[in-house]
Formats: C-alpha cells, structure tokens, sequence
C-alpha cells in the first residue's frame, strides 16, 4: 500500500510540473498584452514599453517561467500586475470562499442523493423508485446557473426571503453567511444531488444482483438486513470515485454560480483576471485548481485502498 | 486500519450534521442594518467595472478616478453638474493678461487624510510628479506648464508655455489632483487626499469603503460611510437593489430592466446626460473608408434614432460629435447627414462601390452587442455587407483595433470628456483622421480667450463632420437607480468622477 501512494504521489509531482508549463505556454499565446491593457486607450509605445519592462513581461520566456516557478515552489505567486498586491494571500482568501461554498453543496449533495438512491434501487420496481429515478434525470438537465436564477428570481426578488446575492465571511457575520450561502448551495446541490443519486441507485441496483448478497440472503439475513451489512460498503466505492471526479467538476461549475450570486470566490478571480489579462493571477489560479483537482485523485484512490481491502493486497 | 476509517467517517459526519445544523438555526436570523426605522448613516452604491488597483497615475479607465476623484482626491477646480468650471482647493485665481500665468489662491485650513497640511507645495509637487511619474498619456496634458511658482503657502503661480483654455478645464479630471509627497509610496493601494472621505478598505474587484474624515475643511458628507460594490453583471445588480443589499445603482448598463423600478414609488429612476459617445469608428487610413464618399454613405444610411430605440430603449440622446450638450462649444450638428439611404447609395455608386463588404469589429460590451445587429441591417439597405465580428473587450480589441488599427468599422464607448481631440487631432489615433486641417485651428483656439476657444472649437467639430470622420450613434445617458429615500445621486456624470460627498438620508 506504501508504495502504491508513492507512485501516486510521484505521478501528482509530474502532472503538476507539466501542468504549470502548459499553463504558462497558453497563457502566453492567447491575444492581448497586459501592458496595453493597464494603459488603455492612453497607451503610448514609450509608456507601453516602460510598463512592459515594470511588469518584466518583456523578458525571455523562459526566464519569466523560471522565475514563477521558483515562486510556486515556496507558495509565493508573486505580484499582480493590475492590482499590485501579492497574489498568494488573495487566492488564499478566495479558495475558502470557493471551497466553503462546494464542500457545503456535496454535503448535501450526498446527503441527499446516499438516501434516495438507495431507495430507488432497492424499491426500482415501485413508483417512489420510478418517480425519484425520473425526478434525478430531470435534475440532472438543468443547468446550475439556469437553477440559480431560478432560485433568485422566486426565493429573493420575488419574495424576499433571502439575499439575492453577495458574500460575507462566517467569521465577520455568521448568520448573515449562512443566508447568503443558502441559495446558491442550494442551486449547486441540486444538480449534483441528481447526478449523485443515479450513481448511487445504479451502484446499489448493481451490489443487489452480486452472488455475495444472494449467499448473505442465504445464511438468513433479509433482504435490507444484507444490503445494509454487505451490500452497501461496495456500493461504496463506484459513488466515492463519482464524488471525488465531482468536486473537481464543481470547483470548475461554481464559476458560473459565483458570478450568479456575485461571489468572490476562485471562479469570479480567474474570470476578472483573464479579461484582464492579469497573466500572474490566472496562472496561479490555474495551477491551485490543479492542484485541488490532483489532491482529490489522490484522496479517492487511497479511500479505495482502504474500503476494498483487494486492492490493498495488489501493487 | 477499520478504526482509523471510522474515524475519518465519524468526523465527516459531525462535520456536516455540525454544518447543516448551524444552517437550520440561523436561517433566517440575520437582519439588514437600517431596517429599524432610524435614519442610516451609511450608503451602498452599486457600480460596473472595478477598478484594477486605485492608482490612476499608472493605470487607465474611467474607474479609478470614478471612485476616487471628489471623495478622495481633490482638485483646485472642479466642474460642477452643468459643465461649469468652479473653485475647489483654489479659492480664487487670475489670469495674468497674456493668459500664460495663473494665480491661484489656496483654501487654508485644509488637511490631508494622513494629517499632513495642503499647502502651495503640495501644488508643485503635484503637477510636476505628472510630468515625471505618471505613465498614461493623460500626462501630456501638463505639458503645457513651464513652471510651477509657490509664491506663499497660500498661493501658487503656474507659468504655461503658450496660453491653453483646455490647461484649466484638465485641473478638473484626474491630472489635477493634489497629492502629499509623503503619502505617494503605494497609490494602488492606500490613497491620500484632500477630499471628504478616506479610503476605508479595499477589496479588489468586490468593494471600496469611504470613511468620513473628521478633519475635512469643508462641509461634512451627509453620509458617513458609503460602500461602493462592483457587479459584472446587471441583473445581479438589479436583484441587490431589489432585495436592499445597495441603496442605488449608478449608471445602469442594460435600460431594459428598468420598468420594474419605474413603476415603484419605493425607487427613483434618473436618466442624466455623460460624456461617453457610442462611436460607429471608420478607419480612415484604410480601404474603404479612406474614401470620404464611403464614409459619408456610412453616415445617410444610418438612422441614429432608431438605433438608439431599439439598442438602448431610447436612453440617451443623439449627437453627430464627440462634443456633447455639456461642453461650452457644443453645437446641435445632427441635421449634417439625415437619414437618407438613396443618397448613400448614389455616394456609393459615385466611389465605386455598390456591394461592399466589410468588417464590423464589435468588442464584447453590452452596448455594442446591442448596436451591432440593428447597424448592419441598416447598412444592408444600402448595399453594404457588414460582417460582425466578435472582439473580446479589453484584451483583444486593444489589442487588433487600438493598437493594429487592423479593422474596417468598430464601435466603442469613449468616455474621456472633451475628448474629440483626443479623438481627430493626432493622424497615429486608432481612427486615423487626416487633422492637417483642424491642428492649426484646434490650437488657435485653445489660446485664444474663452470667446475665441468656443468658436474655434465649433470649427473644429464642423470640419470633422463634414469630413465623415466617423459617427457617433449616440450619446451615453447616465441611468441611476436608487432608494427614494436617498437623495443626492449626481444625476449626470459629463466627468470621471462620482461625486458622492452630497448623499443624504430623507
């Protein structure tokens, strides 16, 4: 098991290492030079040149890499070109807000989903089954942002029960947090909780049909008695893997939700910074979603070892 | 192995029972400040477009001197909601005779937020570090000053190389604002000034709070703290109005979402004039447009009213220029190309050029969008085949249009006041007029008297129109949302600054 999560760990530092060269490369050949655009309209060739040399976007790309990477390698991501404050602490702040924000909708993602596709699975020939099987296809065709505007328009314009939109740090004002929280949770988790409950109900539907339940049943167990016990643990883990690939996918999705309910999370940072061609913040975002999304690998395939002890024994 | 696991289960659990439980109790709990029937104290204020850092002395756009000019930074003049030149940090001046000296009298008593004390030093010290700090082109508008003279504390003389009415009126925008020497080490982030409020917190791309400063020399804010919060979306800013998360919405960037408000007694809705021209820019130095029939065609074929019904519900109003109602030289010049598409057709036919194809480069702005469609059927008519292509805003259209002069046709907001010089009278500017007409006159009559400037200015703006340099399809309206109980919202915005210092509770 040790040297399996070495090589994982080996194969995180490699994807990483190419990643930041992508990153940069692509960042580098899309149009547009943030000199020109910190002066504007106002730009003249000598001012555009000077501000090139202040931001350094003028020297060789290979220096400008070295140089960001030795950064990323002591967590320093340097300076924004546009708002001339160090980049580490601000992403810092906005990966809280973003990973606040999609842990919350997981967790009630799951909570949900845990319950109702087992339900649907096991009662798959009933109508509750029928319905929550077709309410979760449903659910899972409408888009999150479409679902956030919904929620807005009924739950905050129109009757005002909640904040259409904003943020305020938990420590600054905790029930104040909470209700702007709600919505868009609410409109994250409500797609998610859909995909989840199909993964949960097919994942259940199929443990039901394995010999080992079959011989639970056997020994004398009922039916949801063997479930509970065996069934359920190996359910376990197509629906962890599920769950890990989908927080990813939801760091990535919360952008559009972030902007919805204006929320100054990584998604709203990466968006502002790209039109702004604010190369140093949108490679350092980048390359912490990455790094989320290479962690959450990571955490699902040494869940997996240790809930499904065969894997434990190969490699 | 099985003990660690249920540990790591166990704590998940709590973790979201702990969570959601903490969600259950305090929905609901939280309460707006000001809800309570007592006056409030502090306003929120929704805008468009943050600022990139508070430094506007090295980064462009209209958003930082928003924020900034009169709350914070102060100038000697400043322009009043008319378009008027007034005192401000000057309490007086004099023109010397051969209108090359300047003597200003300074306000006394007058602190910066850091506590350092205004003086004629400050004034010195101001002008010249735009000479030798600033790094926008904005800058050149100092080069006209020779010296800066403090004569006493109280009062400066500033010596131009040629006499220069446009010098005044640029005291007014962000070039004329007065600075501490000891407090310019981190302009991006902690700005020092005269004004009536302080820069509280800085959260960049989200909010801007201005605190009221105890010592301020003039009349206190009836505000005592006003938050600024950025939207980049106008629904989302509509929806904060809606539910009270801001008190007013300044500058509305989509007209269509405001029935619901005009319809309210709880909101007033005010539609004031800018100074931002939508411009339909022909690139003079290029094929077709370098043909002034083809230009001038451009313009009989387009019917600017009906543009601005359908892009912008008709907010706004319509001038053939860069100069606007609000600029001592304006003049009405919208009768010069009527509507008349048989006349664009002959202008066509006569150059040669009936079944023309162009390029319509639209950068990714909501009033563009808005224009593009209704300008290309409309060009249609006439015979010209406009294709649209989409420029991403600022990035890339800066980039191929401002910087390459790579296209035929674009539209733009251009937000500079008094900008048509800035516009027609430099060959190497994006439109690439030929100014050799205009550049004689343009500067005859920045030294003439105020008498003179005016004529000399309205020659200008003609020679422009007559030469089709380029259209404007119409001018900006300034479209404020806000509480009726809150009184005081510049209703027109002919400058950079939002002026907040005369917000009030009812």
């Amino acid at each position: 098991m040790a040297i399996r999560i070495l090589i994982n760990l080996a194969r995180f530092a490699v994807t990483y290492v190419v990643a930041t060269v992508v990153v940069f490369l692509f960042m580098r050949l899309i149009p547009g030079d943030p000199a020109q655009i910190a002066l504007g309209v106002n730009a003249t060739p000598e001012l555009l040149e000077q501000t090139r040399e202040q931001f350094g976007t003028d020297r060789p790309l290979i220096v400008q890499y070295l140089e960001w990477f030795g950064g990323l390698l002591r967590g320093d991501f340097g300076t924004s070109y546009l708002t001339r404050t160090d980049i580490s602490p601000m992403v810092l702040d906005r990966v809280q807000v973003s990973l606040i924000l999609v842990l919350t909708a997981m967790a009630v993602a799951l909570l949900v989903a845990i319950p109702l596709g087992t339900w649907a699975a096991v009662k798959h020939r009933s109508f509750s089954g029928v319905a929550i099987g077709l309410g979760s296809q449903i659910g899972v065709a409408i888009p999150g942002f479409l679902a956030g505007i919904l929620l807005v328009m009924i739950f905050a314009v129109g009757l005002g029960w909640l904040p259409a939109n904003g943020w305020t740090a938990p420590s600054v004002d905790f029930g104040d947090f909470i209700r702007r929280l709600i919505l868009p949770v609410v409109a994250l988790a409500s797609v998610q909780g859909a995909i989840l409950t199909r993964y949960v109900r097919s994942a259940v539907l199929e443990v039901m049909s394995e010999d080992y339940l079959r011989t639970a049943r056997a020994k004398g167990l009922s039916k949801n008695g063997a479930l509970l016990k065996h069934g359920l643990r190996n359910a376990a883990i197509p629906v962890i893997t599920v769950t890990g690939v989908q927080i990813a996918a939801l760091i990535i999705g919360a952008v559009v939700i972030e902007r919805v309910f204006v929320i100054p999370g990584l998604g709203s940072m990466l968006l502002d910074a790209v039109g702004n061609r604010d190369l140093l913040t949108v490679q350092s975002v980048v390359m912490v979603l990455v790094a989320i999304t290479l962690i959450l690998n990571l955490v699902v395939d040494i869940l997996y070892t240790i809930i499904d002890p065969r894997l434990r024994r190969s490699a | 192995m099985m003990r660690r696991k249920n540990a790591i289960l166990t704590a998940a659990a709590l973790a979201t029972a702990a969570t959601l439980g903490l969600a259950a109790c305090s929905a609901g709990a939280g309460n707006s400040a000001g809800s309570d029937g007592e006056t409030p104290t502090t306003a929120t204020i929704a805008l468009t477009g943050p600022p990139t850092n508070l430094d506007f002395t090295t980064t462009a756009g209209s958003a930082i001197p928003q924020a900034l000019m009169s709350n914070v930074y102060e100038g000697l003049v400043e322009l009043d909601q008319s378009g008027e030149i007034v005192p401000l940090l000057a309490e007086e001046w004099t023109v010397s005779d051969d209108r090359t000296t300047y003597t200003f009298t300074l306000q006394e008593g007058v602190t910066f937020s850091n506590g350092d004390e205004f003086t004629a030093d400050d004034v010195k010290f101001s002008f010249d570090r735009v000479k030798t700090d600033w790094v926008s082109s904005l800058k050149a508008k100092m080069d006209v000053v020779d010296t800066v003279e403090v004569v006493s504390p109280t009062e400066v003389a500033v010596h131009l190389s040629a006499p220069s009415n446009a010098w005044l009126f640029s005291l007014a925008t962000p070039v004329g604002a007065i600075f501490s020497e000891d407090a310019v080490d981190d302009l991006a982030n902690a700005p020092v000034g005269t004004g009536p409020y302080a820069v509280g917190s800085w959260t960049p791309n989200e909010s801007l709070v201005l605190d009221t400063r105890d010592d301020y020399w003039g009349e206190a804010p009836g505000v005592e703290q006003v938050t600024l919060k950025y939207f980049a979306d106008a629904t989302a800013t509509t929806n904060a109005l809606q539910t009270g998360d801001v008190d007013a919405i300044a500058n509305l960037q989509a007209p269509e979402l405001l029935s619901s408000f005009e319809a309210d007694d709880a909101f007033v809705v005010t539609t004031g004039t800018s100074s931002g021209e939508v411009s339909l820019s022909l690139n003079n130095r290029a094929a077709p447009f370098d043909d002034v029939r083809v230009r001038q065609a451009v313009l009989y074929a387009l019917d600017e009213q009906a543009i601005l019904d359908t892009a912008w519900n008709g907010y706004g109003s319509l001038v053939a220029t860069y100069a606007t109602p609000t600029d001592p030289y304006y003049e009405d010049l919208n009768d010069v190309y009527p509507y008349d598409p048989e006349k664009a057709k002959e202008l066509l036919a006569e150059a040669g050029q009936e079944n023309l194809d162009i390029t319509f480069t639209v950068p990714t702005r909501p009033y563009a969008q808005a224009v593009s469609e209704i300008v290309v059927s409309q060009l249609k008519d006439v015979g010209i085949n406009a294709s649209i292509k989409s420029a991403e805003f600022p990035a890339v259209w800066l980039d191929e249009v401002f910087t390459q002069h790579d296209y035929q046709m674009t539209t733009v907001l251009a937000v500079e006041a008094r900008d048509i010089l800035t516009a027609f009278n430099d060959p190497d500017y994006y439109i690439g007029y030929d100014n050799s007409t205009i550049a004689p006159i343009a500067a005859e009559a920045d030294a003439a008297d105020e008498a003179g400037y005016v004529a000399g200015m309205q020659e200008v703006a003609r020679q422009i129109v007559d030469d089709a340099a380029s259209g404007v399809l119409f001018l900006f309206p300034n479209i404020t949302v806000s509480k009726a109980a809150l009184q005081g919202m510049p209703e027109n915005a002919i400058i950079e600054a939002l002026d907040l210092t005369n917000l009030s509770w009812q």
